[in-house]
């Protein structure tokens, strides 16, 4: 393998610019992993094959880009698909006012990449959607700072559908992707280390994610109280009844804040309500939360830390959900977040279904469902995917699904485009879940 | 975890990843949804209507109260089932114009199940009963047409008249009904 020092002229010129990463990984010691073979081929591995995955290019971004590439690791993409906004520029250090208006991840890669020699960062000003298994394939780890939990489950949920199972059921550890994941809310944060398949994942654990705050919708409508209801008010109710400019609420739009900011007052003023402010309008229909820049730093380092410990393995990965709050003192604690039995994204292992071949027509396959030992089951509800869009095979409880898939019940698997491998999804009255089936030929046809 | 990348190792370094032919698979929401529809248990004055049977994510369903107000209407319902559920509820509107406390005549519905009180162990069973409770028992107490709650609470005879009057299609007051008798 090629020693990065030759090609680099900044590491010639600096010859101990990497002093301080070959202290940890060139030496072994007492909080090393019992395993860990010190060697300056980890930095080597670190800084010329390991590629990182950046999600999110915003207050923790920026902190993960900064420190993954001065912790030498040189091969980063980032995705992001906001612009830059004034009021980002408090926090968000790689951004100025010129860049306003600018694709975060585009800027915060060129800031990282002439500032930091030898480091390549490549930008997707992208939503995460935008991009299938080939691409996040090509990681070694993916690291999030979001803002959402739904992009949180959608990379979560992507990362799991990538894992590959051997036939006696065993996760192929060579298809698991590690996800570090961060979040902040103003004083508050949590770092957690994630093995899809393996340890807790992002939906074992919703519960930890309070609920977006909700009010009945009958006091919006009647007795309001709290400024917030009559801001909800006129996104729920007055928005889509008046549709003031013929589109969605875009809460990056001024003239939308705007205009729910006046009616609101309106709407305030008629229920002698105080604290109307343009500020808590944008908050409200935002959702915003107020960024702390300390948290963030603080966070971004615990989560680049791992990054820095799963890639080398030098040291054992955080076990593997740390919470850190400074709002009043410092307080940290990390605690084990268990992977949930019955979770609908990551316990839901396919279970191998062995049949003759596909000349089985799908009724006989219900058939060995319901007579199978070890299934037993009763009526069930049969959906499968295909390239990525779901189809439904035949679902016996629903009068107008059922009328119009009765006939799938007749066609052989063939005919329904299921081959070797395929997976259904059954739902049946003697499981709680949706189990998942991957079918297996004994022969072909 | 060693062993873990060791073998990443190799396999990233090789650049040629080789494409295992993983179709990519249901949503937490598809899984969960497909359950929910293979439990449905309708009561018998409700009927669900999927323009699409392979989106189970977006469907209608019809309600014809057979006792109460509101009884030989039609109502019907349109639910959006979001990626995010069951973490989130589905987003149900009243498509049918109708005179009652706890819709309004956007079709909003008041129901704690659809925002409040939604948690993810309830299920589209759980709305359609709900729904159906509304048209039995509408509830003057959580208003959401206003006019309506305060006749129903004052006059219950003159409530019935309204109802008879929208169903029927026609004004009550200056806002005008859709028939919608079945
Ligand atoms: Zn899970």
């Amino acid at each position: 393998m090629d020693s990065p020092m030759s090609e680099n002229n900044e590491d010639q010129q600096y010859p101990r610019r990497w002093n301080h990463i070959r202290k940890i990984l060139e030496r072994a010691g007492p909080f090393c992993h019992p395993n860990y073979e010190a060697s300056p081929e980890v930095l080597n591995f670190v800084m010329t094959s390991c590629k990182i995955l950046v999600i999110g290019a915003g207050g923790l971004g920026c902190e993960l880009l900064k420190d993954l590439a001065l912790m030498g690791f040189q091969k980063i993409d980032v995705i992001d698909m906001d612009t830059i906004d004034l009021s980002n520029l408090n926090r968000q250090f790689l951004f100025r006012r010129k860049d306003i208006g600018q694709s975060k991840a585009e800027v915060a890669a060129n800031f990282i990449n002439s500032r930091i020699p030898g480091c390549k960062v490549t930008p997707h000003f992208n939503r995460i959607q935008d991009f299938d298994e080939d691409f996040y394939r090509q990681f070694h780890i993916v690291v999030c700072g979001l803002d959402s939990i739904v992009a949180r489950r959608w990379i979560n949920g992507m990362l799991l559908s990538m894992l590959s199972y051997e036939e006696n059921g065993e996760l192929d550890q060579s298809t698991l992707i590690p996800m570090i994941d961060g979040g902040t809310e103003g004083f508050k944060g949590n770092a957690r280390v994630i093995l899809p398949g393996m340890s807790a994942c992002v939906d074992c654990t919703l519960d930890l994610y309070p609920p977006q705050v909700t009010y009945p919708l009958c006091t919006i409508a009647n007795t309001p109280r709290l400024p917030e209801h009559c801001i909800e008010y006129v996104k729920l109710i007055q928005w889509p009844k008046e549709n003031p400019f013929d589109c969605a609420i875009d809460g990056d739009d001024p003239h939308h804040t705007n205009w729910i900011y006046e009616k609101s007052q309106d709407r305030a003023n008629q229920f002698n309500i105080p604290g109307i402010t343009y500020r808590l309008v944008q908050g409200v229909i935002k959702n915003i939360i107020p960024a702390v820049a300390s948290t963030n730093a603080i966070i971004a380092a615990a989560c680049a830390t791992e990054v820095f410990k799963m890639a080398t393995s030098c040291c054992l990965p955080l076990k593997n959900y740390m919470v850190f709050n400074d709002l009043d003192g410092i307080y940290t604690y990390t605690y084990e977040a268990e992977k949930k039995e019955d979770c609908l994204a990551c316990s839901n292992v396919p279970k191998i279904l062995e049949i003759e071949n596909d000349n089985l027509k799908l009724q006989q396959l219900i058939d060995i469902l319901c007579e199978n030992e070890s299934y037993q089951m009763k009526n069930p509800g049969l959906t499968t995917v295909h390239d990525g869009k779901t189809f439904t095979l035949y679902i016996p409880t629903v009068k107008s699904i059922e009328e119009r898939t009765r006939e799938n019940l007749k066609k052989t698997l063939s005919d329904l485009g299921l081959k070797n491998g395929s997976e259904i999804l059954v739902a049946d009255i003697t499981n709680p879940n949706t189990l998942i089936f991957s079918l297996k030929f004994k022969s072909h046809s | 975890m060693i062993k873990l990348f060791s073998l990443k190792q190799q396999k990233k370094d090789g650049e040629a990843t080789p494409k295992v032919g993983n179709q990519k698979k249901a949503s937490a929401a598809h899984l969960r949804i497909t359950k929910d529809l293979n439990e449905l248990n309708l009561p018998k004055t409700c009927n669900t209507e999927f323009s699409d049977p392979d989106d189970l994510l977006n469907f209608k369903l019809i309600i014809c109260p057979d006792e109460g107000f509101y009884r030989g209407g039609k109502f019907t319902f349109s639910f959006k089932v979001g990626p995010n559920y069951p973490h989130e509820p589905p987003k149900v509107k009243c498509e049918t114009q109708v005179y009652h406390p706890n819709i309004d005549l956007e079709g909003n519905v008041c129901l704690n199940i659809l925002r409040e009180d939604w948690k993810p162990v309830l299920t589209v069973n759980s709305i359609v009963y709900g729904l159906q409770y509304l048209f039995l028992e509408p509830n003057p107490e959580d208003p959401l047409n206003k006019e309506a709650a305060e006749v129903l609470q004052n006059n219950r005879r003159l409530f019935e008249q309204n109802v008879q009057k929208a169903m029927r299609g026609g004004h009550v007051g200056s806002v005008f009904f859709e028939r919608c008798l079945k």
